[in-house]
């Protein structure tokens, strides 16, 4: 035998060292797990919860829009899609094959879906169409069993019933992009869809409503597993428009083919009941994707479908602008209204002749037959004696040369000019003729059709500096939260000089002589007093005025005068105010004014109909 | 020191022990120990699967069935049969290695194992054995002076590096690893000088830069994300990241049987094999891993009983050697689980699922049996009754 016991002893001695190290190793692993479960327990728990749960947006239903009388002008509707889960088809084409007997399915759709097909993981549904109809639907459903892996979807899209009507009030909703986010998480949603013009654009904030959350559980590969709390979200707020959408209709019809603008509104709440743009356009085909054909027709033409041209469209006021430049006089006390000034057809200032619109002349006219019969000469001497900065100032109180301020987006402020605006803009000092030449709301004046409604109302009011607006109320849970009764500043005008340029309007509707007396109303309590435009676009030469000046219907379209019309109603109680301007339509006492009337007798009969309104303070 | 009686020379290959004294030699506490510990890995095989036997929970507990059977009849066997072709053993699992590494080759990639058909042999296993029986035998035979002489280590440390050398072709780092340490542990307990294995530390120490030269590019990838893995939390970081926040999650009670939902929902990655630890310890918190460290520390500890008990050298090398193992795997696997140690594929012993390294453990743990039943038997230097 050999030494065993010296072999033994150290074996025990080493063993208990060996031991001493695993024991110290354990003890490792001990301290470590303590680390990690005990120490950092806390933001270990915290990464699971992020691992496992994942937070879904519901989307909420978005306000709808109404007329002032609730009729639905946007609603929220059913959009069924068909969507199919990869992983649950036998094949993709197999399913695609058997979906494309029941519904059609085009190559592009089928290039799209298995392109889609490969980027995500097999149990994420892909939609293979949108916007089923729902004959479509019943289709699929009955048809369910042969279709593996094939399911319906309801999902909302907006709808407007109305269509082209009041389309440029309401807007379009549209694809968020990347200029629009503002960091509301439903922005995030994929399909979702906001404001992107007219009152959808204004108002987007409070008819998006709140997101809802649905947390759900989900797996490594992100497969939902189950749902472990839905806060369903907030819906929309529904808008009420001060629209008459019955108004609104009759006066696009009235207006038909031609490119113009009507606003109708209360003189006293600055309601629009009607803010008509034609051409219009189909609201729907946004949400529902232009082609580019249409999109090359809405862009291209000439009328521009696309523009608001009430608030958008800018347009010289022609002899509308009168109203303003006797006002501004009146003010300046540079003239009474018995002073005559003597019309013989054109007035000379230095070398430069200044024609009447009458040939010949109106002879002696004092304020009143000058409004009435719209006569040019009158007004260049008026206009020279106020001059352009007072005519500009007044101009600017009635609303002219800025902003209204209404709730819609892309409005266009126009031009008054005055010499301070020339020298800045132009660098050019201002020349006297043109004084004359804006007296008569020509040269470098410019307003939109919402301005001049609003500088009629104001001076219908009683000089009182309304404000429009086409949004009545926000509709919070069925109890409207109307607008307060507004008050409205001063335009810091006499009520004389007001009542003098009144009396000349109702000259010009009502009196033999008068512009547009053959345009009047006729029936009691309606009549109408009103101010005839007639905006030239070209230059007229010597040598034309010689050989005699070329009548519109011999000119190219875009070559014609525009017709302009504003006009308040009833004559003895205002309460309604109306600015018509057909763009290269011709006259406007032949063609504006006629379709003023009409549209103020719609106005008028509507309102008999209903309960007489509040008026509001001031009016005179 | 007693001697047994005089025998005649016919019956050399014989016990002296007869089957029924085996029999009731053999150490239930053993066996209960190892059956507590593999029935925690049926519980966990079962909550891995949903609530089900299927697909891992049944099988574990067959191979278990066919390893205790293993386990028993390896530990009847006469223990200097053992030691008797301890060195066969050894030449056929290096046969094996290069077997599986020719056949690699031919196959294109790792391939770790040799199909025999009714079980997939994985030589690395087997060499884990065969390199204790040979070194525990080599060293039986050593008096302190031999192994105070350096020349006498050579042969052993060509016994050592040959295996290593193959199974880190293949490549198997963790095995290389385990390898390596268990052979440490017999030099240590051989008696080999403190010294020496200074001198080789260090000596290993300065070949890591030479060794990184031939780590395969994944190896280098887990060896770079053990040092960060949150650098790269879904890439190759994932496995480390997942286990430590399931783990973390579990806290100090867990978050109950069943009910761990990392592991559940597939975040945490081979939950039913080396990360088991992780989903036990998600369900059944701090406290539960303790309970578990602790079963396996007793289990050590009485294969630590076992060797000391043992009178023969190579019984007592055995022991330790196969407990050394046991302690690697349980080492390795929980530290790499909880992000102490690179992710190297090391399987937590009784519990992870898989049949080769159940039977081979049990196997191990025959031998360790082997070694308490004929831990009074005297054996010659070269496995005689008396040389």
């Amino acid at each position: 035998m050999y030494h065993d016991s010296d072999r033994s002893k150290m074996f025990t001695r080493r063993a208990a060292m060996l031991a001493g190290g695993k024991t110290a190793l354990f003890g490792a692993l001990v301290a470590r797990m303590y680390y990690l479960q005990v120490i950092e327990a806390d933001k270990y728990e915290m990464a699971a919860r992020d691992n496992r749960i994942s937070m879904r947006l519901l989307a909420p239903p978005r306000g709808l829009i109404l007329d002032r009388n609730g009729v639905a002008m946007a609603v929220n509707q059913h959009n069924y899609q068909v969507r199919v889960i990869a992983e649950q088809a036998p094949s993709l084409d197999y399913t695609l094959d058997a979906l494309s007997q029941i519904i059609t399915l085009t190559d592009h759709d089928r290039a799209r879906i298995h392109k889609e097909a490969k980027r995500r993981r097999s149990f994420v549904p892909i939609t293979v169409r949108e916007n089923l109809s729902w004959e479509e639907v019943a289709r699929i459903e009955v048809n369910a069993p042969d279709l593996p892996g094939v399911l319906i979807e309801v999902g909302q899209s907006r709808f407007y019933p109305l269509e082209s009507l009041g389309a440029h009030i309401l807007g379009y909703v549209a694809a968020v992009s990347e200029a629009d986010l503002t960091g509301d998480p439903l922005e995030e949603l994929p399909g979702f869809r906001i404001g992107k013009a007219g009152v959808e654009r204004i108002y987007d904030l409070a008819m998006r409503g709140q997101a809802g959350a649905s947390s759900v559980e989900v797996n490594a590969v992100g497969r939902v597993i189950n749902e472990l709390e839905r806060k369903e979200g907030e819906p929309g707020v529904d808008l009420a428009l001060t629209l008459d959408i019955r108004l609104q209709e009759y006066a696009a019809q009235r207006l038909g083919d031609e490119s113009a603008s009507v606003v109708v509104m209360d003189i006293h709440t600055g309601d629009l009941l009607v803010m008509a743009s034609t051409p219009s356009f189909d609201p729907n085909a946004f949400n529902r994707g232009l082609t580019h054909d249409e999109w090359k027709e809405l862009s291209t033409n000439p009328r521009s479908p696309l523009q608001n041209k009430a608030i958008s469209g800018t347009f010289a006021p022609g002899s509308t602008f009168k109203l303003v430049v006797a006002l501004a006089a009146l003010e300046a006390g540079v003239i009474t209204p018995d002073q005559t000034v003597l019309c013989k057809g054109h007035m000379e200032l230095g070398p430069i002749k200044f024609h009447c619109w009458k040939k010949g002349g109106h002879g002696s006219v004092d304020l009143h037959n000058a409004i009435k019969g719209s006569c040019d000469v009158y007004f260049y001497e008026i206009a020279r004696r106020a001059g352009i900065d007072k005519i500009a100032e007044v101009a600017n109180r009635f609303g002219l040369g800025t902003t209204t301020g209404v709730d819609l987006p892309n409005e266009r402020p126009g031009l008054m000019p005055n010499r301070a605006w020339k020298r800045k803009s132009l660098k050019q000092p201002w020349h006297p003729g043109e004084t004359l030449i804006n007296g008569i709301g020509q040269g470098y004046c410019l307003t939109t059709p919402l301005q001049l409604a609003v500088m009629t109302a104001r001076l219908a009011n009683g000089g009182f500096q309304v404000v429009p607006h086409v949004a009545r109320d926000l509709i919070v849970e069925k109890s409207a939260s109307a607008r307060p009764e507004p008050t409205w500043p001063s335009c810091g005008v006499s009520q004389k000089n007001l009542a003098l340029v009144r009396k000349g309007m109702f000259g010009v509707s009502n009196e033999p002589g008068g512009t547009a007396f053959r345009a009047r109303i006729e029936q009691d309590g309606m009549w109408l007093s009103g101010k005839t435009g007639t905006a030239q676009v070209r230059r007229i030469t010597l040598r034309e005025r010689e050989q005699g000046v070329k009548k519109n219907e011999e000119l190219p379209w875009k070559e014609r005068d525009h017709a302009l019309f504003v006009a308040y109603a009833p004559e003895e109680k205002p309460r309604y105010a109306i600015a018509v301007v057909v763009e290269h339509g011709g006259g406007g006492s032949a063609v504006a004014a006629p379709i003023a009337r009409d549209i103020m007798i719609e106005v008028q009969k509507r309102e008999r109909a209903r309960a007489a309104a509040p008026t509001q303070g001031g009016a005179g | 020191m007693m001697r047994p009686a005089p025998r005649l020379s016919l019956q050399l290959n014989r016990a002296e022990l007869s089957w029924r004294e085996k029999l009731w030699h053999i150490n239930w506490t053993l066996i209960s120990l190892l059956t507590t510990i593999s029935s925690v890995g049926f519980l966990t095989l079962y909550s891995a699967a949903g609530g089900s036997l299927e697909p891992w929970a049944v099988k574990q507990m067959i191979r278990f069935a066919m390893g205790i059977g293993l386990m028993v009849g390896v530990a009847v066997i006469d223990i200097r049969v053992w030691i008797r072709h301890a060195y066969v053993f050894y030449a056929v699992s290096l046969v094996l290695l290069v077997a599986v590494e020719i056949k690699g080759t031919i196959g294109m990639g790792a391939q770790r194992w040799i199909d025999l058909g009714f079980i997939q042999l994985q030589p690395s296993e087997l060499t884990k054995i065969a390199l204790i029986l040979t070194l525990a035998r080599y060293f039986h035979g050593a008096a302190m002076q031999d192994i105070g002489r350096p020349t006498f280590l050579i042969i052993p440390l060509l016994l050592v590096f040959a295996p290593i050398a193959l199974v880190l072709k293949q490549p198997d780092l963790g095995t290389a690893m385990m390898l390596l340490m268990s052979s440490g542990a017999i030099f240590f307990m051989a008696g080999v000088r403190m010294w020496k294995f200074g001198l080789v530390l260090a000596g290993g120490l300065g070949s890591i830069p030479v060794a990184w030269q031939f780590l395969r590019e994944y190896q280098k990838k887990r060896v770079i994300i053990f040092m960060n893995p949150e650098q790269d939390p879904l890439g190759a970081g994932y496995h480390i990241t997942q286990s430590k926040i399931a783990l973390g999650s579990g806290g100090v009670f867990g978050k109950g049987y069943m009910s761990g939902t990392q592991s559940k929902l597939n975040f945490l990655p081979e939950k039913q094999t080396d990360f088991i630890f992780t989903m036990f310890a998600e369900e059944w918190g701090l406290i539960g891993g303790l309970v578990l460290l602790f079963l396996y520390g007793l289990l050590i500890a009485y294969g630590y009983a076992i060797a000391l008990r043992c009178r023969s050298q190579f019984g007592r090398l055995v022991a330790l050697g196969i407990t050394t193992t046991f302690f690697l795997y349980v080492f390795i696997n929980t530290a790499m689980v909880m992000g102490l140690v690179p992710v190297v594929g090391v399987p937590l012993p009784m519990i992870s699922y898989g049949g080769t390294a159940m039977l081979s453990l049990l196997f191990g743990w025959g031998l360790v049996m082997s070694a308490y039943i004929h831990r009074d038997t005297p054996i010659g230097r070269r496995g005689a009754l008396d040389d």
